[in-house]
C-alpha cells in the first residue's frame, strides 16, 4: 500500500506538472471523441492509467488491483486539489498556466464542488483500477489493447490531416461535424486496432507450429513482398496525401538526408560533429547565389546549379575536416560547433551582404525544371527528395559495407588500434566529412529550392541538434533508425502543431526515457546483426553444394 | 641484416625526455623482451617504432630501411604488426571483423579470407567464438584476439605490449605458450613485459631499460641470473 502512495503522489506531481507548464489547456480544443473528450482529457486519464499500471506491476494480486485504484484515486484528487486551488488563488504572477479555464478542465466541467471532487475521485479510482488490471492480461493481450488506444488517439488528434486522404462518406462516419471521433467511429477505429495485432499474433502461432515448412524462401518472399508494398506506399504518397502532408513528409526527407550525412560522420565513423548545419546552409545558399536573379551573380538553371552546389559542400566539408583531424571527442563536438555558428554569422553579416543577402536573406531562387514541366509544387518536390535519399541510402549501405566502412569503425572503436591496422587516419576521417557533407549540401539545396528562398535563422544551431538528436533517437549508426527518429522528431511535432511550445520539453522528456528504457534507439544496429545470422543460415543450407564446388576446384 | 634496428632513439613529450638514446636490435626468428618499471619508457618504445610517436632523433631501420617519419599506415605496410597493451580489440565488432581488420592492407578477399581461416585453426577459441562480439570475449580469449588480429598481417615483426597484464596465472602461461609457438613457426617478436621471469624465459635476448635508457642487455639465461635484474625486476631475495 505504501507503493500505492508514493505512486499515486507522484502521478499527482506529474498532474501538477502538465497543468501549471500549460501543456493541459493546450490541448483544451483537440477534440478527440465527440464534443466533449478533449486530448486534455486523455493525458489526465493517460496518467491515472500508467500510475495504476505501475502498481500493478509491482504486487501481483488483488491488493494492487486496490492499490492501484487508490494511486489513481490519488491522482484524482490532486487534480481536485489544484482545480481547488487555481479558482481561489490567483496564481497567475507565478505559474502563467493558472488560468481560469484550468480548473474546468481538470475537474471534466464539473466544478471544484463535492460534484467534481466526486467524480474526478471515481473516475482516478476506476482508471487506476483499469490500469491495474492491465498487469493481468498476457504480455500480447496488453500490448495490443495499449496500441489499439493509441491509434485511437492518434486518428482522433489527425482528423484535419486525415481528412484530404478519405472519401468524405467515411469520414463523416468516422467524424463528428465539428468535433473528433464520432462513438461509432470511436469503436470501428478500437475494433480495428485490437484485430490487427490480435489477427497478427494467430498468424504468428500458426507459422511457428508449422515452423519446419515455413523455409527460408518463404521469408525472402515476405520479405520481397514488404519492400514492393513500401515502394508501392512511398511512390504513391504525394498522390493521396495532400497538400498538408506532402509538406511534412517532404522536411522530413530533408532531415533524413542530413540525418544519413551526419550518420556517416557519427555513425560510422564515430566523429561528433555539432556544426553539421553549416553543409546544410553551403548547400542551400550555394543554390541560392548561383540561381537567384535577385544576387545577380549567377543565374543558373536548378540542374546546373546542384552538382556545383554539392561540390561546394564536399570542399567545405575537407577544409572543416583538415584543422580538426586531431581532434577527438568533446574538443571535436565544441570545435565544429563553432564552425557551424561561423557559417550562420557569415551569411547574417553585412560585410558579405552584397553576396550572400544579409539578414533579409535570397528569395527567388531556381525551380527544378524537367522539359516544359516546372516542379514547383511540394507533392513534385516529394520526388526529387525521394530519390535523394535514396542515393544517399544506397550509398550508406555500400560505404558501410565497404573497405572505407570498415576503417570508419575501426576509428570509431579505437582510433591508435586503427592506425596500427594500418588504416590511414586522414583519408577515411577526410572522406567521412566530405560524403557527410554532400549529403548535408544536397538536403541544404533542395531545401532552398523547395522554399523558394533562404534565410540566416533558417540554419541555427537548433538544426545540427535536431539531427544529432535524431541519430540517438533512431539509433546512432542503423540507418532504419535515421528515418525512424526522422518521423519521430521532424514529424511528429509537424502534425502535433500544440507540441510546437513544448517541444525542448518533451525532447527533454524522449530523450531520457530513450536512455533508461532503449539505449541503442528506437531500431538500432543490431538487426543488421540478425541479418547478417539470418544470411549465415542461408548459407548453411546452400553448403553442400558450394563444398563440393570448393573440391572439385582443388583437384 | 637485423629485422628492426633502433640507433639513440629520442623521444620528447613536451618538456619530458621520455627516450634517451635507446638502441636495441631484433634479429630474424628471435624474440626479444624489453624489460623495465613503470614509466621507463617500453611502451614509448614500441609506439615509436610503429610510428604512433615521432622521435625527435634517431634512426629506426625496418631490414635496414629508416622508417622515422613515415606515417603509422606505411609502416604497417612494411610489415610492422603492433599489438597494443591492454588488449585493446574492437569491442562491439565480432571476432571475425576483429581479425578481418588486421588484414586491412590486404584487398585481396580471398587471401583474407585464408588468413582468417589459418589463426582460427590457431586459436581454437577463437574459431568456436567467431561470431561473437569481441567485448564479450574473457580476458585470456581477448588478448588471443589482439594476437590474432595483428597475425592476419603476417608481419616481419610483431610488437607485444604487456600481453600478460592483468591475466589470471593459468591464461599467463598459455599466452606465453603461443607466443612461443609463434616464434617457432617464424615470427619475430619484441615482447615488452613487466613480468620478467615469463618473458626471459622465452625469450632469446633481453634489454633493460632504465627511465628511457638502455642500461643492461645480454642473451635472456644471462639476464636472469644478473643480480641486478633478480633484485628488481625478479624479486629475490639477497
Amino acid at each position: 500500500m505504501r507503493r500505492a502512495l508514493v505512486f499515486g503522489l507522484i502521478g499527482g506531481f506529474a498532474a501538477w506538472h502538465l497543468s501549471l507548464v500549460g501543456l493541459i489547456e493546450a490541448f483544451a480544443g483537440r477534440r478527440l471523441i465527440g464534443q466533449g473528450v478533449t486530448f486534455s482529457y486523455v493525458l489526465l486519464l493517460a496518467l491515472m492509467l500508467t500510475v495504476g499500471y505501475l502498481v500493478g506491476r509491482r504486487i501481483s494480486n488483488w491488493t494492487g488491483l486496490l492499490g492501484a485504484a487508490l494511486a489513481g484515486l490519488l491522482v484524482g484528487l490532486a487534480l481536485w486539489v489544484l482545480a481547488l486551488l487555481v479558482a481561489t488563488v490567483d496564481l497567475r504572477t507565478v505559474f502563467v498556466a493558472a488560468s481560469p479555464a484550468l480548473p474546468d478542465i481538470l475537474t471534466f466541467n464539473r466544478g471544484t464542488g463535492a460534484v467534481g471532487l466526486a467524480v474526478l475521485l471515481l473516475v482516478g479510482a476506476a482508471v487506476g483500477f483499469l490500469g491495474g488490471g492491465l498487469t493481468w492480461l498476457p504480455a500480447t493481450g496488453r500490448r495490443a489493447v495499449l496500441t489499439a488506444l493509441a491509434i485511437a488517439v492518434l486518428v482522433g488528434l489527425l482528423r484535419d490531416v486525415l481528412s484530404p486522404i478519405f472519401p468524405a462518406p467515411v469520414m463523416g462516419f468516422l467524424f463528428t461535424p465539428t468535433g473528433g471521433l464520432s462513438l461509432p467511429g470511436t469503436a470501428t477505429v478500437l475494433a480495428l486496432a485490437l484485430a490487427v495485432p490480435i489477427a497478427r499474433q494467430v498468424l504468428a502461432n500458426r507459422a511457428s507450429s508449422h515452423r519446419g515448412s515455413l523455409s527460408v524462401r518463404a521469408l525472402q518472399r515476405r520479405r520481397v513482398a514488404a519492400r514492393v508494398i513500401g515502394v508501392v506506399f512511398l511512390a504513391s504518397f504525394p498522390l493521396w496525401a495532400g497538400l498538408f502532408l506532402s509538406n511534412v513528409s517532404d522536411f522530413v526527407g530533408l532531415y533524413i538526408l542530413m540525418g544519413l550525412g551526419l550518420n556517416l560522420v557519427l555513425g560510422f565513423a564515430g566523429l561528433l560533429d555539432l556544426g553539421y548545419v553549416a553543409f546544410f546552409a553551403i548547400g542551400a545558399y550555394s543554390m541560392a547565389v548561383l540561381t537567384s536573379p535577385e544576387l545577380g551573380h549567377f543565374t543558373l538553371g536548378f540542374w546546373e546549379a546542384l552538382p556545383i552546389a554539392v561540390a561546394m559542400t564536399v570542399v567545405s566539408g575537407i577544409l572543416i575536416g583538415l584543422p580538426v583531424l586531431r581532434m577527438r571527442g568533446d574538443y571535436l563536438a565544441i570545435t565544429t560547433l563553432g564552425f557551424g555558428e561561423i557559417v550562420r554569422l557569415l551569411v547574417l553579416s553585412d560585410w558579405l551582404k552584397p553576396h550572400l543577402g544579409g539578414a533579409q536573406g535570397v528569395t527567388r531562387i531556381a525551380r527544378p525544371e524537367l522539359g516544359p514541366f516546372v516542379i514547383d509544387r511540394p507533392q513534385e518536390y516529394y520526388y526529387l527528395i525521394l530519390i535523394g535519399c535514396g542515393l544517399a541510402w544506397f550509398l550508406s549501405v555500400r560505404l558501410r559495407d565497404s573497405r572505407i566502412g570498415r576503417a570508419w569503425m575501426a576509428i570509431r572503436e579505437d582510433e591508435d588500434v586503427a592506425q596500427a591496422m594500418g588504416i590511414n587516419r586522414v583519408t577515411a576521417k577526410l572522406l567521412a566529412f566530405a560524403t557527410g557533407a554532400a549529403m548535408g549540401g544536397l538536403s541544404g539545396a533542395l531545401f532552398a529550392s523547395l522554399v523558394n528562398s533562404v534565410i540566416p535563422q533558417s540554419f541555427s544551431l537548433l538544426v545540427s541538434i535536431n539531427v544529432v538528436a535524431l541519430l540517438v533517437l533512431g539509433g546512432i549508426g542503423s540507418l532504419p533508425g535515421v528515418v525512424v527518429g526522422a518521423l519521430a522528431l521532424v514529424g511528429l511535432p509537424e502534425l502535433l502543431r500544440e507540441f510546437q511550445e513544448y517541444r525542448l520539453l518533451v525532447y527533454g522528456v524522449v530523450l531520457v526515457a530513450m536512455m533508461i528504457f532503449r539505449p541503442a534507439g528506437l531500431w538500432p544496429e543490431e538487426t543488421r546483426v540478425r541479418e547478417l545470422e539470418e544470411a549465415a543460415e542461408e548459407g548453411k543450407t546452400r553448403a553442400p553444394a558450394e563444398v563440393a564446388a570448393v573440391t572439385q576446384d582443388g583437384a | 641484416m637485423p629485422v628492426l634496428e633502433l640507433e639513440s632513439v629520442h623521444v620528447y613529450y613536451g618538456p619530458i625526455h621520455a627516450l634517451r638514446g635507446v638502441s636495441l636490435t631484433v634479429e630474424r626468428g628471435e624474440i626479444v623482451t624489453l624489460l623495465g618499471a613503470n614509466g621507463a619508457g617500453k611502451t614509448t618504445t614500441l609506439r615509436s617504432i610503429s610510428g604512433l610517436i615521432r622521435p625527435a632523433r634517431g634512426r629506426i631501420a625496418l631490414e635496414g630501411r629508416n622508417i622515422v617519419g613515415l606515417p603509422p599506415h606505411e609502416i604497417v605496410k612494411l610489415g610492422v604488426g603492433h599489438v597494443p597493451e591492454g588488449r585493446r580489440i574492437f569491442p562491439r565488432l565480432s571476432v571475425e571483423e576483429n581479425l578481418a581488420l588486421g588484414a586491412f592492407t590486404i584487398t585481396d578477399r580471398q587471401e583474407i579470407r585464408r588468413r582468417l581461416e589459418e589463426v582460427l585453426q590457431l586459436f581454437p577459441r577463437l574459431a568456436e567464438r567467431r561470431r561473437q562480439q569481441g567485448g564479450t570475449l574473457s580476458g585470456g580469449e581477448q588478448q588471443m584476439l589482439a594476437i590474432g588480429r595483428a597475425l592476419m598481417m603476417q608481419p616481419r615483426i610483431m610488437l607485444l605490449d604487456e600481453p600478460s597484464m592483468g591475466l589470471a596465472p593459468v591464461l599467463v602461461e598459455s599466452i606465453f605458450e603461443v607466443i612461443q609457438r609463434l616464434n617457432q613457426r617464424g615470427t619475430t617478436i619484441l615482447l615488452v613485459e613487466q613480468n620478467a621471469r615469463m618473458a626471459l624465459e622465452v625469450a632469446h635476448r633481453g634489454y633493460v631499460l632504465e627511465t628511457g635508457s638502455i642500461v643492461l642487455e645480454g642473451p635472456a639465461a644471462e639476464l636472469a641470473h644478473d643480480p641486478k635484474v633478480q633484485a628488481a625486476y625478479l624479486g629475490a631475495r639477497e
